[in-house]
């Protein structure tokens, strides 16, 4: 178990260093150099080359690659080339909603979803099954902005509520106000998890109830409550809590499609603006920030899958 | 945990190959009779299809032409020769969607494409070569496995541009990496089969197990696995338009269409411009689901209780 758990931390790790590899060398075949960028085309060559080995530049790839992987490890992202800003300072300014959002869509979407999926797997074959069941496969395969559309049309045109775009400044507002303030980007994004997490959890519970102490237990006429919650539940747990980790990742994407959909600054804009800009010490540090994210939550999710196997757990 | 295997990226944590959840029980049926669901989704599809081929011959307009251009103003409500209304450059919405169907569709096939040929080609290969090729070629693919697919799209967009061969290239190979896991382990499980064991005992060559056994008794899953694969990357390259890293304007496709008329949710008189190529989207990938869903279904298949 946890040699197991040990060996997949190191995997984790690994997969850091191969992540920083593919993001640092990805964004290295861009034409021109960071100091050309920063200077102008109207730099003498001198001063660019002057310039560039201040930044480093001139040092090789692997050794600037270090250099890289340090500073970002001390908290160090680098100054943006587009606005001559430290990175650090433009993410200070957006993180709070990206988290927000996340965090908001994380705490109101995951149980809701939940309640649905075990509900389905304590009635299946119901109407109400197999209604939640086709309006999940529809999500399931839809774009996040298409969910999005809906939900203003909805909203905004047939209730009058809320507004398409969110604009304004967030600060000084109490937890309600932003509550409001992101009402649709959350609930889109709520959306986009449910759809997997209602069928995922589903199939997980209903994996358990086809194991043979339950069967037993249906057998010796327990009621399909009780069975669910005093013997399915337990055993599911550590299923659930991979397909909660698993789906959190892809909140990643979400995020980035639904925070340019509904306009408001965060992290996910900086790095699309980063794109357009061709900022590539930008794209370097947020990319790393994402993905980092996506491979902690994965890990998350295997290590859940590992801890709830009671073979794994207690071994012979 | 095969529950969890529908997820696009998801590596199982301690079994390193494809549960046998994803050969199909019996031999695959060559007559497959559809559903209504299937039906629903084929007719779908074949319409999306049309579209995509024939959009362009159709379209009452150009991509770029307006239909009122002596009445400039954007975003106005459908009305005799403009069916759909007009976008925000007061362009015909209908012939838009129309030409956009073909570069949506064409693109993501494409890519599909090439996202098979790579991923069965590596994933077959690896499972026949020696464990030390196979090792290092899964471990790289592990790591490209392991990001975000949209964030390997914004570092290629950010470093080489976008373009309509950069968008192929760029799906195609992050999402062979997908098919190359599924195609190794459906190899390895038929690799051990008794008989590709009695074929190999026989001497037959390497090409010859690979193209009589293997790849019969891998194709079926494969098919099924292709058009979840499109869904995915027609989503993909429609967040990547929509993030306006994807189809450059004025060429239009349906992610580029819905990000062009968001303005269309704030101040607009019409909001069809942004529904209805996120509309399309929709019904073309929920139509395929639908078809992939009853196809498996039929051929004895697991998929249905993957989806």
């Amino acid at each position: 178990m946890t040699t197991l758990i040990l060996k997949r931390l190191g995997i984790g790790l690994v997969t850091v260093i191969a992540v920083s590899l593919i993001i640092f060398f990805g964004t290295k075949i861009l034409p021109g150099d960071a100091a050309q960028i920063r200077l102008g085309q109207s730099a003498t060559p001198e001063n660019v080359a002057a310039f560039r080995a201040r930044l480093g530049l001139d040092q090789p790839y692997i050794v600037q690659y270090l250099v890289w992987l340090k500073n970002f490890m001390m908290g160090d992202l680098g100054t943006s080339l587009a606005s001559d800003v430290p990175i650090t300072d433009l993410i200070a300014d957006r993180y709070h909603n990206t988290v927000f959002v996340s965090v908001l869509t994380a705490a109101i979407g995951v149980p809701i979803s939940l309640a649905l999926g075990i509900m389905a797997a304590m009635y299946p074959g119901t109407l109400y099954d197999r209604v939640l069941t086709l309006v999940s496969v529809s999500l399931v395969a839809a774009p996040e902005f298409f969910t999005a559309t809906l939900l203003v049309l909805l909203f905004v045109f047939v209730l009058g509520i809320g507004n398409a775009i969110v604009v304004g400044s967030t600060e000084g507002k109490g937890l309600f106000e932003l509550i409001a303030h992101f009402a649709l980007p959350i609930t889109t994004l709520c959306f986009v998890i449910a759809s997997q997490l209602i069928r995922m959890s589903r199939a997980a519970v209903l994996n358990v109830m086809s194991s043979p102490y339950i069967e037993m237990a249906i057998l010796k006429g327990v009621p399909r409550k009780r069975i669910i919650f005093r013997h399915a539940l337990l055993n599911a747990i550590g299923p659930i809590v991979n397909v909660v980790a698993l789906n959190l990742a892809y909140l990643v994407t979400g995020v980035i499609v639904v925070e340019v959909y509904f306009g408001y600054n965060g992290l996910a804009t900086l790095i699309v603006q980063g794109v357009q800009t061709r900022d590539y010490v930008l794209i370097q540090g947020l990319g790393m920030i994402f993905c980092m994210t996506y491979v902690i939550l994965m890990l998350v999710a295997d290590i859940a899958a590992f801890a709830s196997n009671a073979r794994l757990r207690h071994p012979k | 945990m095969s529950t969890a295997k529908q997820n696009e990226h998801y590596v199982a944590p301690y079994d390193d190959g494809v549960s046998f959840d994803e050969l199909p029980d019996s031999a695959p049926s060559s007559h497959y009779s559809p559903s209504w669901t299937g039906w629903l989704g084929i007719g779908v599809v074949g319409f999306w299809v049309f579209i995509a081929v024939f959009g362009p011959y159709i379209a009452p307009l150009g991509e770029n032409d307006l239909p009122f251009p002596d009445d400039y103003s954007e975003f106005q409500m459908p009305r005799p020769g403009a069916w759909l209304g007009t976008d925000e450059s007061d362009r015909d919405v209908l012939s838009r969607l129309m030409y956009g169907a073909g570069r949506t569709i064409g693109i993501s096939f494409a890519a599909t494409l090439l996202a098979y040929f790579l991923g069965v080609v590596l994933g077959i290969g690896a499972a026949i070569s020696s464990p030390r090729v196979d090792m290092i070629v899964s471990r790289i693919n592990d790591a490209f496995l392991s990001l975000p697919t949209i964030m390997l799209g914004l570092v290629v967009v950010a470093a080489v541009g976008s373009s309509i061969p950069v968008l192929i290239i760029t799906a195609g190979v992050i999402y062979a990496t997908v098919v190359f896991r599924l195609a190794r382990a459906l190899g390895q499980e038929i690799m051990v089969m008794d008989f590709v064991e009695a074929a190999r005992v026989r001497g037959e060559g390497r090409w010859w197990i690979i193209t009589r056994e293997i790849w019969p008794n891998a194709a079926m899953p494969l098919m099924t696995d292709f058009g979840l694969r499109l869904i995915y990357v027609i989503l993909f390259i429609s967040s990547l338009s929509f993030l306006g890293l994807g189809v450059q304007p004025p060429q239009a496709d349906w992610g580029s269409m819905v990000r062009e008329n968001l303005g269309a949710l704030s101040y607009g008189q019409s909001v069809i411009p942004v529904i209805a190529p996120a509309l399309s989207i929709a019904t073309l990938t929920v139509a395929i689901n639908l078809v992939v869903d009853d196809i498996s279904a039929h051929s004895g298949g697991k998929l249905s209780k993957r989806l």
